[in-house]
């Protein structure tokens, strides 16, 4: 079947957002006419999108449709290479603002990316290191925050005798939970993950959406992956990106089993190209 | 066909005759250096003060402001070239400014290090009237090792991983506290291979001292620590001939009797520090990347 | 647990403070800054104080700039028969451009067939053996050559020309020796950047490993190597003590290879010592280093644009 992969005016006019409203999950971040230019190029044209509360929301789309574009502009992580405009609001709070301080805004948005990046220190240090330099200096308070993530990110049985090995020998799955126990022991209130099971083995992929099923019960999570299933097995709702564009948003099970839009339909079914 | 085949034959024989020359020429001059030299060496020779009208001096005062000297240097310009290296790999933008500091840098690695040495003379022993000491010299070398260790820490930098500092980024940390407790301490097998390297070229300078350190080497008092009693080794007033300065000046003067001997021992000293240094940089830097990346 | 959440004028007032991050973020910036002008601030001043220095001989002496660089008889203590100092320059410049023209000409077919036989004919003993002692050697002080040249090549020139030994020639088989490390091991470096499969591309095509090499891998790596050369050329002009100690030191036009002549270092280095600070004999020096600087910054100049020209093709 033949798709076009130009974003015609006919699909911008089938676009297609349903904001997420149960009272249970109230929105905590949301952006408002966010656009994003590389230099002159712009690669994200107005993302309006909501996330509701200790839900999973997945962004999905095709190669380059601007799905890390959006979701690293959420904690200001492309501040350095790409100019961000609109509003982003967070609890209220536009973040998207100079005088809003990055470092503050990010403890609470953590990321974890798509290859793992596990510093090259003991396991312990990986979690305890930042802690340390936000004021946690006891012993006993570190090691119970470090156990703590460790265990979240259900890592802490298979390290918890070995703290003190250098985190460079973990496996790519152990790796990226250290990386999630990492980003966890700041206490974020949201966690942008952008791929995180893109260099793992199947058996790791499956801990690791375990992991997040039971992590959203303390956060909200974003997660950018372009595993269909994954998107479909822990999401609640489901924004589908094409060219810079969101063009589909909705709840998981309505965009899997009734897109309203050609073109995710084409692509959840597999068919696009 | 045929005469492409037989071009190529006589060319690589001549290509291995070149590299032949150039093995014997290399290795004929290590040999003379280690065989003339070694046989100079002993505990006397290396620990020994030097005698200017007779035979049988030492090198020990030398040998000592040599590493002092090294020492020296490296305390200074390793804080500015590691500010200098984090602000250009870290921070600095791709403008005009930064290429106008990248050329800075360059030329300062250019210069005749007896123009560097020139500079240090009109500037420190005269201007400031440090007079010849080992704080000028150290001044000296430090402007003369301050470029190559700017760009060894630079390349270090470098070999850390982009997504390393997105980690610190996205925890929150500052950039320079992702660069002093993340990227910094994963290089530092590299850092400290570079350091080494570069010691070993600023331990065998010497046209950028004759006229900074000087070339006198006044007898130490080695029982004597204090550094500002005039005879302690430790005094950074003092004028101070390196090893290096030394096999010049006593080759230059012809006044020493035995210069030749004491040249051929010296030369050896320094070659087997600099082949010491080298090995130093290697096996340190491989180890400590095993301690960083295992158990 | 859920976590508990400040209400929203709470968490706006939080994140609107300066965080430590930030105000460690700043420092650092400053602090790595300045250390980075440090650097900046000395090569000016380095330029700036011989330039100040270089210059007075010309503007306090009134010496004739032409003069300089075109005479021939050097002694600045000296008056000429019109009441002129005589501090002609050129033996010095022409000597210091005769050994560092010889010298990169005599290492430049070894350094670079060396570099191809590590790189190309057998990269496993270039890897092993040749790249380590060549890294080795670079590292060598300088007057060690020097020294080696006095007690080595000195006696043999003496030996086999008769005079004295010390000159030009004697100056450049010492410092072909000096700078074939160094010239070796850039050389090696670029050959190492042409990508591999143009070697392979070439060789499925039916060329020879020398065609290949010739018309291939050098034309490839040409820039680094025209580079490699220039770098050895300015270590080759700057280098003092090794020189100073081979060469005789006589401000003379040199006729021959074999007779006492001087480069600008070494009478630098022989006579910065002997003078008295502001004198003319001293400016006249001061001059000299000048000099030195300049063609330092030439080869400097040489070298970038030999790089913009490499990243054109
Ligand atoms: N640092 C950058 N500089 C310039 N352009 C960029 C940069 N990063 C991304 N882009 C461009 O922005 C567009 C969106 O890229 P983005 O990485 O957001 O896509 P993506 O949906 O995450 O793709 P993928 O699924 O491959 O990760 C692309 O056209 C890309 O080329
Ligand atoms: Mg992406």
């Amino acid at each position: 079947m033949f798709v076009n992969n130009d974003v015609s005016k006919q699909d911008m006019e089938e676009r297609h957002i349903v904001q997420p409203h149960d009272p249970d999950h109230p929105v905590v971040l949301s952006t408002e006419d966010l656009h994003v230019y590389y230099g002159k190029s712009e690669a994200l044209y107005e993302g309006d999108l909501k996330f509701a509360q200790n839900q999973i929301t997945a962004l999905i789309g095709p190669s380059g449709s601007g799905k890390s574009t959006f979701l690293r502009s959420l904690n200001r992580m492309n501040d350095r290479i790409a100019t961000v405009t609109g509003k982003i609001m967070y609890r209220g709070v536009d973040v998207n603002q100079p005088d809003v301080d990055v470092y503050e805004m990010r403890r609470r948005i953590g990321m974890v990316f798509q290859r793992p990046n596990p510093f090259a220190k003991s396991i312990y240090d990986n979690i305890a290191f930042a802690l340390r330099l936000r004021g946690v200096t006891a012993k006993k308070d570190l090691d119970e925050k470090v156990e703590r993530s460790l265990r979240q990110a259900a890592l802490w049985d298979q390290v918890k005798d070995e703290l003190t090995k250098s985190a460079l020998a973990l496996s790519g799955g152990q790796a990226q939970r250290l990386c999630i126990a990492r980003a966890i022991a700041l206490r974020p209130d949201i966690l942008l993950l952008d791929e995180p099971a893109s260099a793992l083995d199947p058996v790791s992929t499956s801990q690791l959406e375990d992991t997040l099923l039971k992590l959203k019960e303390h956060y909200t999570i974003i997660i950018v992956t372009h595993n269909m299933q994954q998107a479909a097995r822990i999401s609640e709702y489901t924004a589908f990106f094409n060219q810079g564009r969101v063009l589909e948003y909705d709840t998981t099970s309505h965009i899997f089993t009734n897109p309203r839009v050609q073109v995710t339909s084409d692509y959840v079914s597999g068919n696009f190209g | 066909m045929l005469k492409a085949k037989l071009q190529n034959k006589i060319a690589i024989g001549a290509l291995y005759g070149v590299a032949g020359i150039v093995v014997l020429i290399l290795v004929a001059l290590l040999g003379y250096i280690l065989v003339s030299g070694m046989p100079q060496l002993s505990w006397h020779f290396l620990t020994a003060p030097a005698k200017a009208f007779l035979k049988g001096g030492g090198v020990g005062v030398q040998l000592f402001n040599s590493f002092y000297l090294l020492i020296l240097a490296m305390l200074i310009s390793f804080p500015i070239a590691l500010g200098a290296a984090i602000y250009l790999y870290e921070y600095a933008k791709d403008n005009w400014v930064t290429s106008v500091v990248r050329t800075a840098i360059e030329i300062l690695s250019s210069l005749p290090s007896v123009v560097v040495g020139l500079f240090g003379f009109l500037f420190f022993v005269v201007k400031l009237k440090l007079g010849f000491s080992i704080l000028s010299g150290a001044f000296a070398l430090t402007f003369f090792n301050l470029p190559l260790l700017t760009r060894n820490i630079e390349d270090s930098l470098h070999t850390i991983s982009e997504n390393q500092r997105e980690g610190g980024l996205a925890l929150g940390l500052s950039r320079w506290e992702t660069v002093n407790k993340i990227i910094l301490p994963a290089a530092v097998p590299s850092i400290l291979t570079g350091v080494i390297l570069s010691a070993g070229r600023v331990f065998g300078e010497a046209a950028a001292l004759i006229y900074t350190a000087g070339q006198s080497a006044p007898a130490l008092n080695f029982a004597d620590w204090n550094p500002f009693n005039i005879s302690s080794p430790l005094n950074p007033m003092r004028p101070a001939e390196t090893l290096a300065v030394h096999i010049w000046k006593i080759n230059s003067e012809g006044i020493m009797p035995d210069a030749k001997a004491i040249s051929s021992g010296s030369s050896a000293v320094l070659v087997i520090a600099i082949l010491l240094f080298n090995l130093a940089a290697r096996y340190l830097g491989k180890r400590l990347y095993k301690r960083l990346t295992s158990a | 647990m859920k976590n508990t959440q400040p209400t929203t004028a709470d968490l706006e007032r939080q994140l609107k403070r300066r965080s430590k991050a930030a105000k460690l973020e700043v420092w650092g910036r400053v602090v790595s800054f300045s250390a980075l002008i440090l650097i900046v601030a000395v090569v000016v001043a380095i330029i700036g104080f011989v330039a100040s220095k270089g210059i007075a001989t010309f503007t306090t002496n009134h010496v004739n700039l032409w003069d300089f660089l075109t005479g021939k008889d050097w002694n600045p203590g000296i008056k000429d028969a019109h009441g002129k100092p005589e501090v002609g320059a050129l033996s010095m410049i022409v000597g210091s451009f005769l050994i560092t023209i010889l010298s990169a000409l005599i290492a430049t077919p070894f350094a670079i067939g060396t570099a191809v036989f590590m790189n190309e004919i057998s990269p496993n003993r270039g890897a092993k053996i040749l790249q380590p002692v060549t890294e080795l050697l670079v590292g060598i002080p300088s007057v060690v050559y020097g020294f080696i040249g006095l007690s080595v090549v000195v006696p043999f020139t003496r030996n086999v020309f008769g005079g004295s030994g010390f000159g030009i020639l004697s100056g450049t088989c010492v410092l072909f020796v000096m700078i074939l490390p160094t010239v070796t091991s850039m050389s090696a470096d670029a050959l190492r950047s042409v990508p591999r499969y143009y070697r392979e591309a070439s060789l499925a095509l039916g060329a020879t490993q020398w065609q290949t090499i010739w018309k291939v891998v050098l034309r490839a790596a040409t820039p680094g190597l025209m580079t490699a050369v220039v770098f050895g050329m300015a270590r080759a002009f700057g280098e003092a003590l090794a020189v100073q100690m081979v060469i005789g030191n006589a401000a003379l036009m040199p006729h021959t290879l074999v007779d006492p002549a001087a480069t600008l270092t070494s009478v630098l280095t022989t006579g910065i010592g002997n003078t008295v600070m502001g004198s003319l004999q001293n400016n006249a020096l001061w001059s000299l280093a000048l000099v030195l600087l300049l063609m330092s910054l030439v080869f400097n100049l040489i070298v970038r644009l030999i790089g913009r020209k490499g990243r054109l093709h």
